[in-house]
């Protein structure tokens, strides 16, 4: 859209070859009266056009504290970037000054919420709040607003879209809504999607629809995708590359194939093995013993010691270093042959 | 929708005649003599007494009394207070005063509560906070039967600002201070409420959503975060016109108002059961239609509430 690329060369400093989206050594902390929880600790992420990232990891391991970092919607305070860059397009965001950072929001980087429902306002209809979209960030009157919020509404097949258009969020069902939350991020055609955990409140057969749609729509629009997940199913069937995420840190980055196929970290192994299968009918599942840790107090050295296999000494010692394995493969782990098998 | 208007008008009818036959009993067991109450310190004659007996009905029993009273009712005769006074008249002379009173106090106390309310909410423990929540402590404590008397000597006496007395006929000027006095019953819960409303409604995913969306921070609070905010504060603010109308009976004596309140404390003074009754009840009846009024509000502020 013509309107798109005029904003893009308003933003001071763009490089339109400079990666997409690259986020460098991001650190967020969060200042609470319990002390000082350190929810992101150095992640590095970068995501090409057309590509999906999966971020994969467990419950407060910082996966959506990043995530809201990226967009700047963090709760500030309590919650605080100490360091890092958030560099779209060459472009510092963390840098850029409110106002600006603002038109970033929806029209270059979008982002859809868990539950939908209570992400969208209940008392305003689906229509005003896509139409809104367009009212503020393009000026549009309120009839051409509306008429392309029932063009968003046909866009991710929600039917009769120009009745439902009026509705209220309470009025659809837990999958439609989910569309009306990707319409919503999609309406500005952002270069950018963050989906945080898009399929979690849905139901099995729901999720497979969500994420197709998803899929397709990425597609269309050649779109960085960065779906946040703990759900290791629907990253194999959609992700190009996977970022394992623990205790605020990307332990190992790579490839979807690789990383199903030879995970590199110990951590990642484990999460693959506690995968149940049909094949270990009858048999005990495998699970990673002990919790992630608190966020207060992250263990030294390799987070993951108290709970790995494979850990000893120079594990609760030393923070490992990130090891490049292949090209587009980045792991932290000391012992990452073991883990490897060769 | 129209239904549920009906259903609630018939409820109406019942409540209405639930809560007059109670205040009716409460009255008739607490009387003792109201002759005697009536004629003051002056000797009562017993031709006088018999005829007054006759007039109001004063020896037969309950039933037969409220039977009086309600037959009255239906036929539009309120009937009258043992003053001797129609109370039809009572309370058309009384009513304008007290509703012009607690009007004039709840659009106070309610754009007080509102203004101050979703700015603390939205600085929580900031300065303008902690102020407001010393204040509104402040006016809790403070009961009215010490404020208002204490704001008329002020106010109205020393400092002269104000009449410290409002007639019937008063203008909204001699109701401003008297108005103040009252909205101090309602406005420290209101604001508390709002704020607490407001600093809930920040937190929610709507508003991350919303900043999300790329809104400017006026349009996310002025779009998203106020409408939601003040349903439970309409719903309050509708219950307590109510209150400010039946709780003027302090204010309006303290600053001799002949409102409502005004008239109830004179009628429960001299046992008046005629003249409590009818008031009460009128009251009631406000309370019922306000609560109506509230109820059919909040569904037009809340589309997830629908009346069938």
């Amino acid at each position: 859209m013509t309107d798109i690329t005029a904003q893009m060369d308003a933003l001071p400093g763009m490089d339109p070859r400079a990666p997409l989206l690259h986020v460098d050594d991001l650190h967020v902390e969060f200042r609470t009266r319990d002390g000082v929880a350190r929810a992101v600790n150095g992640v590095n992420l970068w995501l090409n056009p057309g590509e999906t990232l999966a971020v994969l990891g467990e419950s407060g391991c910082g996966k959506s504290v990043t995530a809201q970092a990226i967009m700047g919607i963090l709760d500030t305070p309590p919650g605080h970037v100490t360091a890092g860059r958030v560099l779209y397009r060459g472009v510092d965001l963390l840098r850029l000054p409110e106002n600006e950072r603002r038109k970033v929001r929806a029209n270059r980087i979008a982002m859809i919420f868990q539950d939908a429902l209570s992400a969208l306002n209940p008392v305003y209809t689906v229509g005003f709040q896509l139409a809104e979209l367009f009212r503020v960030h393009r000026g549009a009157s309120r009839r051409e607003a509306k008429r392309r919020a029932v063009d968003l509404l046909d866009q991710v097949r929600i039917p009769d879209a120009r009745r439902r258009v009026d509705d209220y969020p309470h009025q659809f069902s837990g999958g439609m809504r989910q569309r009306v939350m990707i319409a919503m991020a999609l309406a500005l055609d952002p270069e950018v999607l963050i989906a945080d955990e898009p399929t979690t409140a849905l139901d099995v057969t729901v999720q497979a629809q969500i994420m197709s749609l998803l899929a397709d729509l990425q597609r269309q629009r050649n779109m960085g995708l960065i779906l946040i997940t703990h759900d290791m199913g629907v990253v194999a069937d959609v992700a190009d590359r996977i970022a394992v995420m623990y205790a605020g840190k990307v332990v190992e980055d790579a490839p979807v194939y690789d990383i199903y196929a030879h995970p590199a970290h110990a951590y990642t192994k484990a999460l693959l093995e506690s995968i149940p299968r049909l094949d270990h009918k009858g048999q005990p599942l495998n699970v990673i013993r002990g919790l992630p840790p608190a966020l207060t107090d992250i263990p030294s050295g390799c987070a993951f010691h108290p709970r790995c296999a494979y850990a000893r000494e120079i594990c609760r010692l030393e923070p490992p270093p990130s090891y490049q394995i292949a090209p587009q493969r980045v792991t932290s782990c000391h012992f990452v042959r073991e883990v490897l098998g060769v | 929708m129209f239904r549920y208007i009906v259903r609630r008008l018939l409820q109406m009818v019942l409540t209405f005649f639930g809560a007059t036959f109670v205040v009716y009993a409460l009255m008739f067991a607490n009387i003792d003599d109201p002759l005697q109450a009536l004629v003051g310190d002056r000797p009562l004659t017993d031709t006088q007494r018999s005829a007054l007996n006759a007039q109001y009905h004063l020896n037969d029993g309950f039933f037969t009394q409220y039977w009086h009273y309600v037959s009255g009712l239906l036929t539009g005769d309120l009937g009258q207070s043992l003053t001797g006074r129609p109370i039809g008249d009572m309370l058309a002379q009384a009513w304008p005063v007290t509703m012009r009173l607690a009007l004039l106090a709840i659009v106070i106390a309610a754009a007080v509560a509102v203004g101050a309310g979703v700015l603390s909410g939205l600085r929580r423990g900031g300065a303008f906070d902690t102020v407001t929540l010393v204040l509104t402590l402040l006016v809790l404590a403070m009961p009215i039967v010490v404020l208002a008397p204490l704001a008329q000597l002020v106010f109205g006496i020393q400092l002269g600002w104000f009449p410290p007395t409002a007639t019937r006929d008063a203008n909204l000027y001699q109701l401003l201070l008297p108005a103040l006095v009252l909205g101090t019953l309602v406005v420290a819960t209101e604001l508390r409420v709002t704020r607490a409303s407001v600093a809930e409604n920040l937190r929610s995913d709507y508003v991350r959503t919303a900043r999300a969306k790329g809104l400017a921070p006026k349009r996310v609070v002025g779009v998203h975060v106020l409408r939601n905010s003040l349903i439970p504060v309409v719903t309050l603010i509708g219950v307590d016109i109510g209150v400010l109308m039946s709780g003027a009976v302090v204010t309006e004596g303290v600053f001799n108002i002949p409102g409502v309140g005004f008239n109830l404390l004179r009628g429960i003074r001299t046992e008046d059961g005629p003249l409590v009754v009818s008031f009460v009840s009128v009251l009631v009846i406000v309370f019922l239609v306000i609560n109506l009024i509230v109820d059919l509000l909040y569904a037009a502020l809340d589309p997830r509430i629908r009346y069938e």
